[in-house]
């Protein structure tokens, strides 16, 4: 009710940017396999053809199961929630908009019930909306007739299925074969395109056995291979990895995000499992009861949930895989120039009361760490030059770099983990408390410790705090392993840091 | 005032059957062309085929039978079939045998003919399908040999009225197994023949029928056992084959007339159960789905 369109439009030109970067890169790696593979060459060429319009267009649609969905539909249009309409019939979608860009993974998420299978099938027309319009690449697909729309599903939008929807009957390649027999495609191309397809999700060798004889994960392959013989741009997966057990789901949706990556494909897919959808999602819609409640990144989504709903529908998300380095760096605070020798070194250590600080060289690149206590001995030692006091022995981690892998290097060291960027240089470091908060799910801490979510939330004081537990102590190692995290470091950060 | 009085509660004497005989009076005297004309057809359809399973001699037949049934299951039912024949020809009643097998097959693809794209036709539109309903139900629970009545005021004695009733009696499994069928097919699987752009025809003869084929397939049989029991009961009429036999046995009291006719149709229709079930499981579907254990 809270959200309609207006969040679609609020996303939007974050999102551009975002796609339209994913589709430049996709490109190339297109066509440099393009020669040996005709889809690949194929779909390129139609992804750069029409650039601009968005693959899927979703506008204020409503569908409604029932003898008298329209008045349904007038009616919570007016306000009405959708207990209110329950004798008109079931809402099962209200007021859906979302724009999906060509090449992104769209992921709608929800229970059971949350009318997310419903809004799929209204978006290659196997459900026509009660109110509100569909586009594929522009074209409103309740506005064309019969024909029309069989060209358009035939060419432009295809499905996986939760149970594969194979036909028994059939071998897998004539199955991979299918929508192109369908198409009218003559048999040679349409066996050689299938094998194709077979050949992309890895199931060459089983060609010409039946459905039947093969596992859930390679029947869904072959579902998966013939939603991309199809040779559509845009991809509906209807709980497709749902009925896979965990270990194959997941070896599936690495599948999917290595293709999408090659082919360049507009996916959406639907799923009720919010780790596969923050695994896939470019951008993800959560569903409840019939109602899109946020559209966001799952970084968006994880740290600024809408809802409660939402809050606690990710509470028990598995955070480290999903965030990344980039979503918990601060700014670092104690970081030397190589040019400012020793002296320089220990001034900057004093200030940001630390007993470590990054060193950097002119081009930000990140050099290694100095200590305070060799830094004072070199001092009185009259040396004037960084380069021997400089120790590479913590470990960067990347901006792209997912919180699982950041533990290791976060144990190593007391220091806070530096972040590079890829060219190396220093854009941020991840303190451990910051890691360590970040495992908690929102919805404890807020019952917990009010504070530590400001603290989330503002980069400045978590990052000081972090950093000067160090201090304290001239062995800055054992200090901040031992150290107890102060019961609310705000109010001491801000107390010595006005 | 007569009639009413015949009632226990008083209320009027409802002249149904009178009112039933009239419209089958009516409909006999106004389409008496084209009753002439099934007529006609059915003998004629009747006398080729039992020319082909009559005329040659016992051997010839039985082994092409026996055949079938090996092509279709394997030599045990191939060798089962052949003595069971054997029998049938050892206890006199070869002659009956075939023509009641020639009146089964006629009856039955008849009645396959209408009954098959009535359920799809009834799996298609759920309007139909509520109306075909209540129709089935009154012509399977109706005693079977009430349909002999007005066969017989229609088309007289014979072959033709004992056909007519068994194609009527025969036809409400073929119609139900076939909706039922086409309804059971994976509702995933014709989405997807949708998803994939396939026009109606293509996804009926693609996807539902050849799913539905196993489902179908028992209706088909169930349609060859009823003919089977009516053509049976077809020989009250007139009608040629081991239900004359049955009735002249009835009628005389003759024990070993009854039990001799009687094992034939067992034998006949053990035949038939057997050999249309094997055809079953020989869809391409019932095999791609044994394959799984394989």
């Amino acid at each position: 009710m809270t959200v309609g369109p207006g969040v679609t439009t609020q996303q939007d030109p974050h999102q551009a940017g975002r796609t339209d970067a994913a589709a430049g890169q996709a490109a190339p790696s297109d066509s440099d396999q393009g020669a040996q593979d005709s889809l690949l060459t194929k779909t390129t060429g139609t992804t750069t053809g029409t650039e601009g319009t968005p693959a899927v267009q979703v506008e204020n649609v409503y569908k409604i199961f029932g003898r008298r969905s329209g008045e349904a539909a007038r009616k919570l249009k007016a306000g009405a929630s959708r207990a209110d309409v329950a004798s008109l019939g079931t809402a099962a979608v209200i007021d859906a908009s979302f724009e999906v860009a060509k090449g992104e993974i769209f992921v709608v998420m929800g229970l059971s019930g949350s009318g997310k299978s419903t809004l799929i099938r209204m978006l290659n027309g196997l459900w026509k909306p009660t109110s509100g319009t569909v586009r594929l690449g522009g074209q409103d697909i309740n506005a064309v007739g019969a024909k029309k729309l069989r060209d358009i599903r035939q060419k432009s939008v295809s499905m996986v299925f939760q149970h594969f929807a194979l036909l028994p009957h059939r071998t897998v390649l004539d199955n991979a074969a299918y929508p192109l027999e369908i198409q009218g495609v003559d048999k040679a191309s349409r066996l050689e395109r299938a094998r194709t397809a077979l050949d992309l999700v890895g199931l060459t060798d089983w060609a010409d056995k039946l459905p039947s004889q093969l596992s859930g994960g390679m029947r869904q392959r072959v579902g998966l291979a013939r939603a991309l013989a199809a040779d559509t741009d845009v991809l509906l997966m209807d709980e497709a990895f749902s009925a896979l057990d965990p270990l194959i789901r997941r070896e599936m949706q690495e599948q999917l995000v290595e293709l999408q990556s090659k082919l360049g494909k507009t996916i959406i897919f639907i799923t009720h499992d919010l780790n596969e959808a923050m695994f896939l999602g470019d951008r993800i819609a959560v569903m409840r009861d019939g109602r899109i409640v946020q559209i966001g990144s799952s970084e968006e989504i994880l740290s600024d949930p809408a809802n409660d709903y939402v809050a606690q529908f990710v509470a028990d998300v598995d955070r480290t895989r999903v965030l990344t380095a980039s979503s918990l760096m601060h700014r670092p605070r104690a970081v030397v120039p190589m040019s400012a020798g020793p002296r320089g070194a220990s001034r900057t250590m004093r200030e940001a009361q630390v007993s470590a600080a990054y060193v950097v060289d002119r081009s930000r690149t990140l050099r290694g760490v100095v200590y305070d206590a060799e830094v004072v001995d070199a001092l009185r030692a009259g040396v004037t030059s960084l380069e021997g006091l400089v120790r590479d022995d913590l470990t960067a981690v990347t901006e792209d770099t997912s919180l699982a892998e950041v533990f290791a290097p976060a144990a190593e060291s007391p220091l806070p983990v530096p972040v590079t960027d890829a060219a190396g240089r220093l854009v941020g470091v991840i303190p451990r408390v910051v890691l360590l908060e970040a495992m908690v799910p929102q919805h404890l801490e807020e019952t917990t410790d009010e504070t530590s979510t400001q603290d989330s939330a503002d980069d400045d004081t978590v990052a000081s705090a972090a950093v000067e537990q160090a201090p304290t102590s001239a062995g800055a190692a054992d200090a901040v392993a031992a150290e107890p995290v102060p019961a609310d470091p705000s109010e001491q950060t801000t107390g010595e840091h006005p | 005032m007569i009639t009413a009085a015949e009632t226990q509660s008083g209320l009027p004497r409802a002249p149904l059957g009178e009112w039933v005989e009239a419209f089958v009076s009516w409909v006999t005297s106004t389409f008496a062309w084209l009753f002439d004309l099934v007529k006609s057809v059915l003998t004629w359809l009747f006398d080729q085929l039992d020319t082909v399973l009559s005329g040659p001699p016992f051997w010839v037949i039985a082994l092409v039978l026996a055949g079938l049934a090996l092509w279709a299951r394997g030599w045990k039912l191939g060798l089962g079939a052949f003595i069971g024949f054997a029998v049938i020809d050892m206890v006199g009643q070869w002659g009956n045998a075939m023509d009641t097998l020639a009146l089964v097959i006629i009856a039955s693809a008849i009645a396959l003919l209408i009954a098959i794209p009535l359920g799809i036709w009834a799996a298609r539109n759920d309007s139909v399908s509520q109306l075909l309903r209540p129709v089935l139900d009154f012509m399977q629970t109706m005693p079977a040999f009430v349909y002999l009545i007005p066969t017989v005021v229609i088309f007289l004695t014979g072959e033709v009225p004992g056909i007519v009733a068994t194609v009527i009696f025969a036809l409400a499994p073929g119609v139900r197994f076939t909706e039922l069928g086409i309804r059971q097919v994976d509702r995933e699987v014709v989405e997807a023949g949708h998803a994939f752009g396939a026009t109606e025809g293509r996804i009926m003869r693609q996807i539902q029928l050849p799913l539905a084929l196993p489902t179908i397939m028992a209706g088909i049989n169930q349609v060859i056992m009823l003919s089977l029991s009516m053509v049976v009961i077809a020989g009250m009429v007139g009608a040629v084959g081991l239900g004359s036999d049955v009735v002249r046995a009835l009628q005389r009291v003759n024990i070993s007339l009854g039990f001799e006719a009687g094992l034939a149709v067992v034998i006949l229709a053990m035949f038939l159960d057997r050999v249309t079930s094997a055809l079953g499981d020989r869809a391409p579907v019932a095999k791609a789905l044994k394959a799984t254990a394989a």
